[in-house]
C-alpha cells in the first residue's frame, strides 16, 4: 500500500478544532463504557468479541466505531441497545446502568427493520403508542417527525413502496419520535448505493445539528467515518479490543469538498494504517490455493 | 424453437395472460383424457352394452356384458340360427362419461332421496360443511394460540412440541372407535377426528411460521420500548398475520380430507353418507358428481380466501415480490 508522504499529523489540530473538543468535553457525558467484556459460548466453541472495551461518549457527540469484519462492533452496539449481555463491565446512561432494551436508546439497524404491516406514518407512531402516549399525540408527533425527513407525503404508504434511503429515513424518524438520549446507528447506510449514502450522511448530520440527540454509529467505511464523527473508535479484532480513538481533526461545519482537505487525508491514512496492517504472512489455507495460468486465447489478441 | 424455450424458460414468471391459460388449461387436459376414453368407442370400452338381446333368453335392453360374454353368445346365435343380439361398446358403469356426471351434478340435487325422512344432497352437504367448520374452528380456538405462544418462547415451544410431534404421527381415525365410546354416535365423534387431524399439525406449522418471523423487526420494536406483553399483540401477532392466513388455507384443505373418514365413524352422515348410497345402487355418475362437489366447495374456499388474504394484507404482496 501506498503511504501518502507530505501529510499533517492527523493528532494535529487547528485552534478552532482544538476549542471544539474542549467545549465538547465539558459536556456531562451521556454514555459510559468501562472495561466491557463479552464472550459467546456456541458449538464451535467460545469465542471472545469484547475484551475490556472502554470509551465516554459526551452530550450531543457524534461518535463512529469502526473495525474490520467480525471485531464485535455490532456486538457492541447490541449490547449497548440491551439486546444482548455482557459478561464483564458496566455500560451506564446518564450514571445508570442499562438493563435490557429501552426507548431512552434509539437503534437504527443496517436491514430494514420497518414494521411492514404499518404504513410509514403508524411506524412512527409505533413508539410513542407502546410508550402510552395518546393516539392523537402519537399522530402529531409522527407527521412531525416524518416532515423533519421529508418524507410527509408517504405518510402513508407501505414500506415496500420505498427506496433504500428512504426506509432509513423512516428508521430513523421512528427512532427519534421516543426523543431517546442516544441514537445507536449499525452501518445504517451500508445497504445504500454510493449517492444516496452520501445524501443520507448530510442530512443525518443536518438532524444532529439541529436535536438534542448524541450519536453512535457504527461503519465500515473510513471516508464516511471521517466525513460524519467527532472522535471515532478504532476497534481490532480477535478478541475486539480498543485500538484508537480518533480525534478527527477535520473542522465543522463538514462538507464533501473536505475530503480533499490535508486533515481528512491523514485522518484516513491513519485508520487504514489501523485497519488494514502491512499484510500478515498468507496462511497454510492460502498457500494451498496455487492457479496455474494456461493461456486460452491467440497469443496475439492481447488486452493490455 | 425460441416459442418453446419462451414457455419452458426456469423459474421464470409466467405472464398474467399466459397464467389463465395454463390454468384452465390444468383443468381441461384431465377433461379431455376422460372424454377420449367416454367418447370413443376403440378405445378402452371393455364392455358392450345390449341394445337388442336377440335370441340370448338372460340378455335385457341397456345390460352391460363383458365383450367376450357378448361374442360367445353372438356366435352360439349365429350356430343356432337364432335372431342375433344387437350392442355397442361401452365403458364399465363405474366410469361414467362427462356428460352424465354433469347432468348429475344437477339431478343430484333436484331428485328427491329414496325415503320421505332421508336428506336430500344439499342437506348433507351442509351438514358436512358444518362438521368441518367446527372441527376446524375448536382446532384452531386453541391450536393458534398455543402455536404463536410456542414459536414465540422457546421454553413453551421445548414443553409442547415433542409431544405434539409425537401425537402427530397416530393417524386421526384410529381414534374413531374411542371417540364414538365418549362422544356418541353423533357429530361429537366426527368433529373430533377433525380436531384431532388438524390440530397437531396446526401446532407445528403456526409454531414454525411464527419463528420465521425476522427477529431485527422484534428486536427494532424491543429499542422502542416494548414490552413483553405488547411485543406478542402488536408485534408477532400482525408480523406472521399474513403466513398465518396461508398455514390455515392449507390446513382447511387437510381437513377435508379427514372429513370421509371421520363421517364414516358412528352413523354414516353428510356427502360420505350420500355417495355410499348412491354407490349401493350403482348411480355412479352420483357418485362422481357428489365427489365433485366437493372439490368444487374445498376449492372454492380456497380461492374466495385467497382472494380475501390479498384484500386483508396489501403490504404483504408487495413483499413477497422483491
Ligand atoms: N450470536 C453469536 N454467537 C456466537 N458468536 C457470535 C455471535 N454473534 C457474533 N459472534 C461472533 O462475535 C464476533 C463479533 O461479531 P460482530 O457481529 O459483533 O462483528 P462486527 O464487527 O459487527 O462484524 P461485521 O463488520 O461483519 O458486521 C465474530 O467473531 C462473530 O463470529
Ligand atoms: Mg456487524
Amino acid at each position: 500500500m501506498n503511504r501518502e508522504h507530505n501529510l499533517p499529523d492527523y493528532l494535529q489540530q487547528s485552534e478552532v478544532v482544538r476549542a471544539r473538543f474542549d467545549s465538547l468535553k465539558q459536556r456531562e457525558k451521556i454514555l459510559e463504557v468501562r472495561h466491557l467484556g463479552k464472550r459467546y459460548t456456541s458449538t464451535q466453541g467460545e469465542v471472545e468479541a469484547l475484551r475490556d472495551v472502554s470509551f465516554s461518549v459526551h452530550r450531543r457527540e457524534f461518535v463512529c466505531v469502526i473495525g474490520p469484519s467480525g471485531c464485535g462492533k455490532s456486538t457492541l452496539i447490541r449490547i449497548l441497545a440491551g439486546l444482548e449481555n455482557h459478561n464483564a463491565g458496566d455500560v451506564l446512561l446518564d450514571g445508570k446502568p442499562v438493563a435490557g432494551p429501552g426507548y431512552d436508546r434509539g437503534m437504527v439497524f443496517q436491514g430494514y427493520s420497518l414494521f411492514p404491516w404499518l404504513t410509514v406514518k403508524k411506524n412512527v407512531m409505533f413508539g410513542p403508542e407502546v410508550n402510552g402516549r395518546g393516539r392523537y399525540e402519537a399522530e402529531r408527533d409522527a407527521l412531525m417527525w416524518l416532515d423533519l425527513v421529508g418524507l410527509t407525503k408517504f405518510a402513508d404508504n407501505y414500506p415496500h413502496q420505498l427506496s433504500g434511503g428512504m426506509r432509513q429515513r423512516v428508521a430513523i424518524a421512528r427512532a427519534l419520535v421516543n426523543e431517546p438520549r442516544i441514537l445507536l446507528m449499525d452501518e445504517p447506510f451500508g445497504a445504500l448505493d454510493a449517492q444516496t449514502r452520501v445524501k443520507m450522511q448530510t442530512h443525518l448530520i443536518d438532524i444532529w445539528r439541529n436535536i438534542d440527540i448524541t450519536m453512535l454509529f457504527i461503519t465500515h467505511d473510513l471516508d464516511e467515518a471521517i466525513f460524519l464523527a467527532d472522535r471515532i473508535l478504532v476497534l481490532k479484532a480477535h478478541p475486539g479490543e480498543v485500538q484508537e480513538l480518533i480525534e478527527v481533526p477535520v473542522p465543522r461545519p463538514r462538507t464533501p469538498a473536505q475530503f480533499m482537505s490535508p486533515e481528512f487525508r491523514a485522518t484516513k491514512a491513519r485508520l487504514e494504517e489501523l485497519i488494514h496492517p502491512a499484510p500478515l504472512p498468507e496462511t497454510e489455507e492460502e498457500l494451498a490455493v496455487k492457479p496455474h495460468m494456461i493461456r486460452f486465447t491467440n497469443v496475439a489478441d492481447n488486452v493490455e | 424453437m425460441s416459442k418453446i424455450s419462451k414457455w419452458f424458460a426456469v423459474r421464470a414468471e409466467l405472464a398474467s395472460r399466459k397464467r389463465t391459460l395454463l390454468g384452465i388449461g390444468s383443468f381441461l387436459l384431465p377433461l379431455l383424457v376422460w372424454s377420449i376414453i367416454s367418447y370413443t368407442p376403440f378405445i378402452w370400452h371393455p364392455k358392450i352394452q345390449v341394445e337388442d338381446p336377440g335370441g340370448v333368453d338372460y340378455f335385457q335392453v341397456g345390460m352391460l356384458v363383458d365383450k367376450s360374454v357378448f361374442q360367445d353368445e353372438f356366435t352360439s346365435m349365429q350356430a343356432q340360427k337364432l335372431a342375433l343380439p344387437r350392442g355397442e361398446p361401452a365403458n364399465p358403469i363405474y366410469l361414467p362419461a362427462p356428460h352424465q356426471v354433469a347432468k348429475a351434478c344437477y339431478t343430484a340435487f333436484t331428485t328427491a332421496p329414496e325415503q320421505k325422512d332421508l336428506p336430500w344432497l344439499h342437506e348433507s352437504l351442509w351438514h358436512s360443511i358444518q362438521v368441518i367448520f367446527w372441527g376446524f374452528v375448536i382446532s384452531s380456538i386453541v391450536g393458534v394460540p398455543l402455536g404463536i405462544l410456542a414459536g414465540t418462547y422457546a421454553a413453551l415451544g421445548r414443553l409442547s412440541e415433542p409431544f405434539v410431534e409425537f401425537f402427530r404421527y397416530l393417524p386421526a381415525p384410529a381414534f374413531g372407535a374411542l371417540a364414538v365410546a365418549v362422544l356418541g354416535i353423533y357429530d361429537g365423534p366426527k368433529i373430533a377426528i377433525i380436531v384431532i387431524g388438524t390440530f397437531f399439525q396446526q401446532v407445528l406449522i403456526i409454531a414454525n411460521t411464527t419463528r420465521k418471523l425476522d427477529a431485527t423487526i422484534i428486536e427494532a420494536a424491543l429499542t422502542l420500548g416494548t414490552r413483553r406483553l405488547q411485543l406478542l399483540t402488536r408485534v408477532v401477532v400482525p408480523g406472521i398475520m399474513p403466513d398465518l392466513f396461508r398455514d390455515l388455507r392449507i390446513l382447511l384443505g387437510w381437513a377435508w380430507t379427514y372429513l370421509i373418514v371421520a363421517e364414516l365413524i358412528g352413523t354414516s352422515t353428510g356427502i360420505t353418507w350420500f355417495i355410499t348410497q348412491q354407490a349401493r345402487y350403482q348411480h355412479f355418475d352420483k357418485v362422481y358428481a357428489a365427489i365433485m362437489i366437493i372439490g368444487i366447495i374445498g376449492f372454492g374456499t380456497d380461492l374466495v380466501l385467497a382472494r380475501l388474504e390479498r384484500h386483508l394484507f396489501p403490504w404483504d404482496r408487495g413483499l413477497r415480490r422483491t
